[in-house]
Order: structure tokens, then C-alpha cells, then sequence
């Protein structure tokens, strides 16, 4: 079997869905057997304008970021949206929620009008161009990176989980995190995380995004029940762009 | 010079790395030379700024840690104590005992992983001339095992004990949301102690390929944590190489002096010279009559001396710090066994003030500051991450290291360089809260 041709590339983010690839340890060794990395800055000196599939973290900030992503959307046969800053914009779009001169100002004072801190109104991958598989999550889970490319290689459409976080926390046994008085986001996120942060004790911050057609009515019947509001909810949906 | 051969003399060199490799982030490194004259020799700094600062305004104290952990993947353990030291000296918010050691084992296990990750992912292809880590799989397999070895039970500890490997869950202002078990301490003890016989593997083949890194020196002040007797990463004063006495925490902006230059999203620093140096040179600088005994024994091996200034051996140091890590987590963990896991969980009433938290990322010290109001809403933050605080020291290196190497073919001249700026294991991401390198 010819071995697919990859390629991972950066945009606004910490790199930490990268570093999950490297913290696949021994197994990434065995992955290395069945394709072939042809470009990755993080960890790798050498480049390439050939591969097949593009394998993309961050968010774009910036129009020549946006540029640059056209042109690996053009190059590439697929491309792979990986870890929430990819998806949905991630942290972020936290600066979305401020006028842009005024964030520059408050980070940067009376430099801010430097050419080199230009920025713009971020955006997940797909508000720039064709994403064709989202790797959800911050950080994402290397096993779900794992099950799409085993999908693609050997021909088949990967399928996410399209249930909320809830269930899989049920599933594990926890204690609503409603119990202890604190605005979880389980009940709308999508799952696939094996409800990591309630499974520790912490609130779901929605680093998943939403299901695709979540179940407004039982979150706000949660939401109720438990003496908090909409609105409650909202800050905490803002937290990585959910919205 | 000798040297100088008639095609020599008319010799050109453009370079013009954008986006240096095997780095966090996004660097550029331009270097344009005519006929042996250096026309412009830039460390760049080029990635897209993120504006954290600005953006954790308005949200609360509780969410503070899980926004800033997202500034580096890297170092997001010390990401998180930075904002829960800031938060708790603004709050007042004392932590136990059980904390403060649980903490300091899982700040251990991520300068295990970032120090095994950059000395043997990043650093070692170059010391064997190979553009990756890929190639070595196959040309140095034990080597390359024994590293992932190390770098998986430094990410184990973050785990265990932090909930995930990155980006921890379990932190909080005030302590855990959720405590280890004994069980939990007992396999990292035993993944530990299998951890020294390869730590002594990867320092005996570091100490063979060291001879390979550059003789460049050049005198600059280091800074660091100092908090005598000990060698520490998570609490402490500010020491510096050019002063006797340290300098409070509160005080930081008075140590880092950040300024915008033009190169550079990132902002520069600089205290009682052109430039400072901080990350694990800085820190044996400053703390190696600390060091505990298997660390002492990789320190004197490698023939690492104190006042040390080749930038090139922060790697070197960065192994010996790897021993120090695991020597002194098993002496945390056989504390925390025989005292026995405490269950507590921390509840947290916020009140207004600012706070200051410093602690040592893997690549140097990191300072979080932020001002809350009365319902613990954060309305100003100020960082100063390491990569930062090295920036202009990079500029400097740069400045007295070309001329060095200037007469020497322009890919080798490229490869020196990117060595050079590889060594402060920079992260751009944290830094711009970005990295890039360039020869024009």
C-alpha cells in the first residue's frame, strides 16, 4: 500500500493538539509505518508543497493566515480540522467579544499601532474554507485522530459522536456536576471525551462544540431545575466559541 | 584571516529562514552578508498575536486557569500555577501542605516531558544530522525508545495527578477538584524509579554528541527562581547572576522591563544589561550548589560549570535538570504516601485585590499578574512569559555569534543558527502569546 502523504501545519494556538500526536509515545512509532509525514514544523525540518492530507490546528487570525490556509485547502486531497481553536475558533474567539484597537491597545499601549500587530475578527477553519473532518476537543484526544485516519486509509466515512457529554458521564457513573451548584455544558456538548473534565470533578466547558441539533428544551428544563439561566449558560458557551 | 580566499571575499549570504523548525511557534532568523559585511542579522518573531490579556477580562477567577493554560500546550501546567499563585495572593487563599506537594510533583512531571521532548525530539536530530526524529527511529532505535520512555512517564505524572497531559483539569484556585490515589503514587514511584537508568542512557549519549555543539560564549545575565536550600521551579524569589540580593515576586515588572521592538510581535525585556537570559542554564547559574545528588553527578560529568554562558549547553542543562526532577518527585511521593492522601476540596469565596504569581516554565521563568473586583471578576492581567524575557538575549547571541561563523558556507552559517535559537527552546506561542527564523 502506498503510504498517504501528510502534512501538519499551525495557526493561531497553543500547539497542543501537535503535542497530543507526539504523546501517542510508542503507537505513533507504529503510525509512522502506515504514513508518511512529509511536513511538520513543530518537529520536522524538512517541507513539502505534495501530500495528500493536511492535518490543520489553530485559528485564523490574520489575511495572510488566511491566505496561506487557501492555499493548503488547494494543495490538499483532504483536510483535517484538528482541536477546537480549528473547529470552532477555540480561546480565541474570546477576543471576538472586545473592539479589535481595543484589545491591541491593552496588550500592546502605545505600540499597538504597529504593522506587525495587525489582527483581525477570528475564525475556525471552515468559516475560511472546506474543512473535511473535525477533530474535536482542547485538547483533541490522539484516539479520535487515530480513528480517522485508520477511516481513511482504509476507505471509510469516520463517524463522530452526535450525543451530548452527558451521556457518557451517565455512563461512567459521575455526579452531576449541577449538584454541586456549578453550570456544566454537558447536557449540549458533543461527546467522544468519555466526559473527561466531569470524570475529574470539573465542569464540561463545551471544548467540543455542540451537538448538531442539541436539545435546547431538556438543557433549559436542566438549567431551571437547578435555579440557574440562559444567560448563566451563555458566559460559559463563550469560553471557547462555542458562540 | 587567513582564511579569507579571493572567493571568499566575494562571497554573498542570504538568509532567510521563515518559520523556524522544531520550535513552539513561529520564528524567523534573516541574515543578509556582502563581501563578508553583515548588512542585517535578525531574530524575527513574526506569529500571530493572541491578545490573552486582553481577553480574560470580564471573566471570572474560576475560569481563569483553564483560559491561560491555553496560551502554550507545552507548558500549560505552568501556565495554570501561574494564574492560581497570581489568583491566591490576591485572594488571600491559603493552600495545604498536600497542595503545594501535589502541585510541585505534577510541575515535576511537565519539565520531565518538555525537557526529554526538546533534548530529544528537537535537539538530538541536529547533533546527528538528521532533519527530524523520524529518521532516528530507525538509526538510533534504543536511543529514540528510551526517550519516548522518559517523555511518557513525565506526561504519566501531569495525568495522574493533573486529570490529563495537557491542559490539567484538576487544578484549582485553592487546591484539586479531584486527589490521586495511593495507588495512583505508587505507579509513578516504581514508572520513576525505572525512569533513572534512562535518564543515564540519554545523558551518556548527549555527553558523546556534546562535543558537536558550537564553543560560542558570551556574558549575560541570567535570572531565575532562587530559594535557598533548594533548586526551585515552583516558588520563590528572583534572582539574578548581577545582584547578591533577590527581588520580591510583586516586583517583576521592575526585573522584565517589556518593550515592543519591530521585529517582533512578542515584546522584548531587558533589567540590568541589553538582555537577560532565563530557562535551565539560568537556573543551574543561579541554583546548582542545590542540586541533588544523581543531578550533581550529570552536572559534573558533562563538565557543567556555574557561571556557565554557552548559550548552546541550556540543553545540556536541561538534562541534568531531568535527573533533579525525578530525584526529588520520588522524594515527594514517599512523603505523600507515608503521610497518607488527605481528601479536601477547596472551596473559594473571592474578594478584590491583584496578585502575582512567578514560577519556572520549563524555558524560564513566567510571571502572571491580575487585578479582580469584588465577585472575583478579572479586570486586568498582565504575563511576561520566558520566551519573551529571552528574545533580545537571542538578538544579542545572534549579534556576536555570526561574525564568528560568517566566513563558513551559507547552509552551515543557516544550521548554526537555527541550533542557536533551537537551544533556548523558545516558545513562540506562549511568547506572542508566537516563533519564525529568516536569512535574507
Amino acid at each position: 500500500m502506498i503510504k498517504p502523504r501528510i502534512a501538519i501545519f499551525d495557526f493561531a494556538c497553543c500547539e497542543g493538539c501537535q503535542l497530543q500526536i507526539v504523546n501517542m509515545e510508542e503507537e505513533l512509532l507504529s503510525l509512522l509505518e502506515h504514513v508518511q509525514p512529509v511536513e511538520w514544523r513543530e518537529a520536522m525540518s524538512d517541507q513539502s508543497d505534495d501530500y495528500d492530507i493536511a492535518i490543520v490546528e489553530g485559528s485564523i487570525t490574520r489575511e495572510e493566515d488566511a491566505n496561506r490556509l487557501r492555499e493548503i485547502r488547494k494543495r490538499a486531497k483532504t483536510l483535517i480540522a484538528l482541536g477546537a481553536c480549528a473547529t470552532l475558533g477555540g480561546v480565541n474567539k474570546l477576543k471576538n467579544l472586545f473592539d479589535l484597537e481595543e484589545v491591541k491597545t491593552a496588550v500592546y499601549a502605545e505600540s499597538a499601532s504597529l504593522p506587525i500587530l495587525e489582527t483581525a475578527t477570528v475564525q475556525a477553519l471552515h468559516e475560511v474554507v472546506d474543512v473535511d473532518y473535525r477533530i474535536e476537543g482542547c485538547p483533541i484526544d490522539a484516539a479520535e485522530l487515530t480513528y480517522v485516519i485508520k477511516c481513511l486509509l482504509i476507505g471509510r466515512a469516520p463517524a463522530p459522536p452526535n450525543y451530548p457529554v452527558c451521556v457518557e458521564c451517565k455512563l461512567a457513573e459521575n455526579v452531576c456536576r449541577y449538584d454541586y451548584d456549578e453550570i456544566c455544558l454537558g447536557p449540549i456538548t458533543r461527546a467522544g471525551c468519555r466526559a473527561r473534565c466531569p470524570s475529574n470533578a470539573f465542569w464540561c466547558f463545551g471544548c467540543r462544540g455542540p451537538v448538531d441539533d442539541p436539545n435546547v428544551h431538556a438543557a433549559t428544563q436542566v438549567m431551571e431545575q437547578y435555579g440557574k439561566t440562559v444567560e448563566d449558560l451563555k458566559v460559559k458557551l463563550t469560553l471557547f466559541g462555542t458562540q | 584571516m587567513s582564511t579569507a580566499a579571493p572567493t571568499i571575499k566575494t562571497k554573498t549570504i542570504d538568509i532567510n529562514v521563515r518559520h523556524v523548525t522544531r520550535l513552539e511557534g513561529h520564528g524567523n532568523i534573516v541574515v543578509r552578508a556582502k563581501d563578508g559585511v553583515i548588512e542585517k542579522n535578525e531574530w524575527q518573531v513574526p506569529e500571530a498575536p493572541r491578545f490573552f490579556e486582553a481577553m480574560v477580562r470580564g471573566r471570572s477567577f474560576e475560569d481563569i486557569q483553564t483560559v491561560v493554560s491555553r496560551i502554550c500546550g507545552i507548558c500549560s501546567v505552568t501556565h495554570s500555577f501561574g494564574a492560581l499563585k497570581a489568583i491566591e495572593d490576591a485572594m488571600d487563599i491559603k493552600v495545604s501542605a498536600q497542595t503545594s506537594m501535589l502541585r510541585l510533583l505534577t510541575h515535576y512531571g511537565e519539565q520531565l516531558e518538555s525537557h526529554a521532548l526538546h533534548v530529544g525530539y528537537l535537539v538530538a536530530p541536529d547533533l546527528l544530522n538528521q532533519k527530524s526524529v523520524v529518521p532516528l527511529a530507525a538509526s538510533h532505535e534504543d536511543l529514540v525508545k528510551t526517550v519516548v520512555a522518559i517523555h511518557r512517564v513525565g506526561n504519566l505524572v501531569m495525568e495522574k495527578i493533573g486529570g490529563r497531559k495537557t491542559h490539567p483539569i484538576r487544578l484549582l484556585p485553592g487546591g484539586f477538584s479531584m486527589l490521586p490515589s495511593e495507588a495512583d503514587l505508587r505507579e509513578l514511584m516504581h514508572e520513576l524509579e525505572d525512569t533513572i537508568p534512562r535518564l543515564e542512557t540519554l545523558a551518556a549519549a548527549i555527553a558523546d554528541l556534546a562535543g558537536g555543539l558550537p564553543s560560542f560564549e558570551r556574558e549575560t545575565e541570567y535570572v531565575a527562581l532562587v530559594n535557598p536550600p533548594t533548586y526551585p521551579f515552583y516558588e520563590g524569589q528572583i534572582g539574578s547572576t548581577d545582584l547578591n540580593t533577590p527581588t520580591p515576586v510583586a516586583d517583576f515588572e521592575s526585573v522584565v522591563n517589556e518593550y515592543m521592538h519591530p521585529q517582533s510581535t512578542a515584546k522584548w525585556c531587558k533589567w540590568h544589561r541589553e538582555s537577560y537570559a532565563v530557562g535551565a542554564l539560568a537556573r543551574y547559574n543561579l541554583n546548582a550548589d542545590y542540586l541533588q545528588p544523581l543531578a550533581a553527578g550529570a552536572a559534573h560529568s558533562f563538565g557543567l560549570k556555574k557561571g556557565v554562558c554557552n548559550p548552546f549547553l541550556n540543553n545540556v542543562a536541561q538534562v541534568v535538570e531531568c535527573f533533579q526532577v525525578v530525584e526529588r518527585s520520588l522524594q515527594l511521593i514517599d512523603v505523600l504516601l507515608s503521610t497518607g492522601i488527605t481528601q479536601e476540596r477547596p472551596r473559594v469565596s473571592p474578594k478584590a485585590g491583584v496578585g502575582v504569581g512567578a514560577v519556572e516554565a520549563p524555558r524560564g521563568i513566567l510571571f502572571h499578574k491580575y487585578e479582580f473586583d469584588e465577585d472575583g471578576i478579572c479586570t486586568r492581567a498582565n504575563l511576561c512569559i520566558p520566551t519573551n524575557q529571552n528574545h533580545a538575549n537571542i538578538q544579542l547571541d545572534f549579534e556576536a555569534f555570526v561574525p564568528q561563523i560568517i566566513d563558513r558556507d551559507q547552509d552551515e552559517v543557516r544550521h548554526l543558527m537555527e541550533m542557536l535559537v533551537r537551544s533556548y527552546d523558545p516558545c513562540i506561542s506562549c511568547s506572542t502569546h508566537y516563533l519564525n527564523v529568516e536569512f535574507v
